[in-house]
């Protein structure tokens, strides 16, 4: 079996063009994961720029409404950029400055990631290009201006279903294009080895968090640990260091769209199987000819047809649960922690927080949840709004 | 001797590459009479994918094209057996690896080398990854074509010498397309690859016009043309077969000298 596998996922099913591309990043990882000046270097980035270690919250109101477990909520809302993927995006930018490269390229759904990587390429003084589905470039007007701002060059991309999955394809077809000044600065926790590893690495940082700050307020660790999943990076965060914790469940909630039974869902556990793309093997949603699944969620984040190939192992091995949340809960769920908690959640987000709202009232009120808040709502105010038939003129 | 070196025992060879279904398979199938008549010496058969991530625009267009007009992997089964009464002539899939995963490892292999294909290129399987497929496809005597790029240098020695068929020899960075210019030093590649094996060299990527046709065989063992003779296909639709016939007796003749 080739590297980087998760039990039968992962692998490096790429290019022969980016082969030694992917081989140097392993190498430079593995060098740098262990050298103290980068970590520290790190560490002054995450605290002091970034603002961690973000803040475990008790959702009082939100608690009580539900009748049953303790919930917290775990700030991710409030690092700088607005969400979790600032963690991965300064691990990966310093550790392509310090391979001497001078230019990063990225895709992003939601904007959130290519944000992220813009401002950290700014912060390090990288050429920075970001592949954006058009689709997503409308739906999140504002992160593409915010890009711009940070002085990145946006590329709209029209192949395919102009969605995540398409602004992956494109940046990797850049990144064969141009490979030696150029890092490509992956956003979630899949693609060929070594980004599922180097992603959850450096979002590892969640759960580490969440597990020593649960234990100062609580005196024992969670009973629930839970996050959205698209890819998956922001919950193989918050599960990473609880997976040898046996007493901790952890739940992946997955965008269902407008529901499992319709052709219009992007829920791959619930609804992919078994294949090879985007240099993994894990599960995908395909049809039986193997072409891959244009699939649909409200959430331009989670929009993607496959799943990191360390859930799809946590999934086999029954580790970690996954369960489909539709379109019309995570509005619902967006809408009832902004009004019970002051909180607007990212849509993302808001498919973890619908599916508390199921279990919570179900568990014990000694019991605790964990939901991993990845990012703020901000950007997804003008489409919820049209979601509920109001249009806003920004 | 195996059915795709004797594509190259007549001097250098000439490999057309088109998508199946575009514009259906019925034009594939006449492309195909029509390319072996006008001298190829073995074809690339494209099976269509939904996100093919090393493809330019032109190839990425003719699969959404053929997949649009609902061509499937077991329709194009089917049209390699209606070739197979007609024609001895090479082939090789070129597709991707969820394609044949996909299907069924053993059942798209040893289903492709039932009905007479010679090979199988998958441009998003890399050396490290042959395992997946190659045991299967030596059971049923299907070549796994192995690709080297202007990047691979040291890895040439390493994939050169497992290498079944032909080797494939990426001329540049990037995806399939056109290019004005091939800045790689193609021979150099050629070298390596000679180094450890006999099987031969093909180059493709970038190729359109007799003249680069010419420049890269001459360095090599053949040339290989994708997006120039997709591009036909897309402006003269059903029409394009007389207009790929006369391309493709130019490519050839061209890497003739």
């Amino acid at each position: 079996m080739s590297k980087g596998r998760f039990g039968i996922h992962g692998g490096q099913y790429m290019p022969e063009t980016l082969m030694n591309a992917v081989i140097e990043l392993e190498q430079a990882y593995e060098h740098y994961k262990n050298d103290p000046e980068f970590n520290r270097e790190l560490d002054a980035l995450l605290n002091d720029y970034a603002n961690r270690p973000s803040r475990l919250y008790y959702a009082a109101r939100m608690t009580r409404d539900l009748g049953g477990a303790k919930i917290y909520l775990k700030r991710e809302d409030l690092n700088h950029t607005g969400a979790h993927k600032i963690n991965n995006v300064l691990g990966q930018v310093l550790l392509a400055k310090k391979m001497g490269k001078t230019r990063v390229i990225a895709e992003t759904g939601a904007g959130q990631h290519g944000v992220a990587t813009a401002t950290a390429a700014a912060l390090m003084d990288l050429e920075c290009e970001v592949f954006m589905g058009r689709e997503d470039t409308e739906r999140q007007a504002l992160n593409v201006y915010r890009m711009r701002l940070l002085g990145a060059k946006v590329h709209p991309v029209d192949s395919g279903t102009a969605t995540l999955k398409d602004a992956v394809s494109e940046t990797m077809r850049e990144w064969t294009s141009r490979i030696e000044d150029t890092h490509y600065v992956l956003g979630s926790c899949m693609g060929p080895h070594p980004f599922p590893t180097i992603v959850r690495d450096f979002q590892a940082v969640i759960s580490k968090e969440i597990r020593q700050q649960c234990l100062e307020k609580e005196g024992r660790l969670p009973d629930v640990v839970m996050a959205c999943v698209g890819g998956g990076s922001n919950a193989i965060g918050a599960f990473y260091h609880f997976i040898e914790d046996e007493g901790v469940r952890l739940i992946g909630c997955e965008a269902a769209g407008r529901g499992v039974h319709t052709a219009e869902t992007a829920a791959t556990i619930a609804t992919g199987r078994l294949g090879i793309f985007h240099g993994m093997k894990s599960y995908f949603c395909q049809d039986e000819y193997g072409q891959i699944a244009p699939v649909y969620s409200i959430s331009a984040g989670l929009d993607y047809p496959g799943i990191g190939p360390e859930h799809a192992h946590l999934h086999d091995i029954g580790r970690a649960e996954y369960v489909p949340v539709t379109d019309d809960e995570a509005v619902e769920a967006f809408e009832y922690l902004s009004r019970m908690e002051g909180i607007i959640p990212a849509i993302e987000s808001a498919h973890a927080v619908a599916h508390a709202m199921k279990i919570a009232p179900q568990m014990g009120k000694d019991q605790i949840i964990v939901i991993n808040i990845s990012g703020r709502g901000d950007k997804d105010c003008a489409a919820i709004a049209r979601y509920r038939g109001e249009d806003l003129h920004e | 001797m195996s059915k795709i070196a004797a594509a190259f025992a007549h001097g250098k060879a000439f490999i057309p590459f088109v998508t199946c279904g575009d514009p259906s398979l019925d034009v594939t199938e006449q492309l195909v009479y029509a390319m072996a008549d006008a001298g190829a010496d073995l074809i690339e058969l494209g099976i269509p994918f939904s996100d093919p991530t090393a493809e330019g625009p032109v190839i990425q267009a003719a699969n959404v094209r053929a997949l649009a007009g609902g061509v499937t992997t077991d329709k194009i089964f089917d049209m390699v057996r209606r070739i197979r009464q007609k024609t001895q002539i090479p082939m090789v899939f070129m597709t991707y690896a969820n394609v044949v995963f996909s299907y069924g490892s053993e059942k798209f292999i040893s289903t492709a080398a039932e009905i007479g294909m010679d090979g199988l290129i998958l441009p998003d399987l890399p050396f490290e990854e042959k395992d997946e497929f190659n045991p299967l496809c030596r059971q049923y005597s299907l070549d796994l074509i192995s690709l080297i790029a202007p990047t691979s240098h040291e890895r040439i020695a390493m994939i050169a010498k497992e290498a079944a068929g032909f080797v494939y020899c990426v001329s540049s960075l990037g995806v399939t397309g056109m290019r004005s210019n091939i800045a790689t030093d193609i021979g150099g590649m050629v070298d390596l690859v000679r180094r450890s094996t006999d099987v031969p060299c093909a180059v493709g990527f970038g190729i359109s016009t007799p003249e680069q046709a010419a420049k890269m065989a001459a360095v090599s063992d053949g040339a290989i043309v994708g997006s120039a003779i997709v591009k036909l296909c897309e402006a003269y639709g059903a029409d394009c077969v007389p207009q790929v016939k006369e391309y493709v007796q130019s490519m050839k003749n061209a890497v003739n000298g």
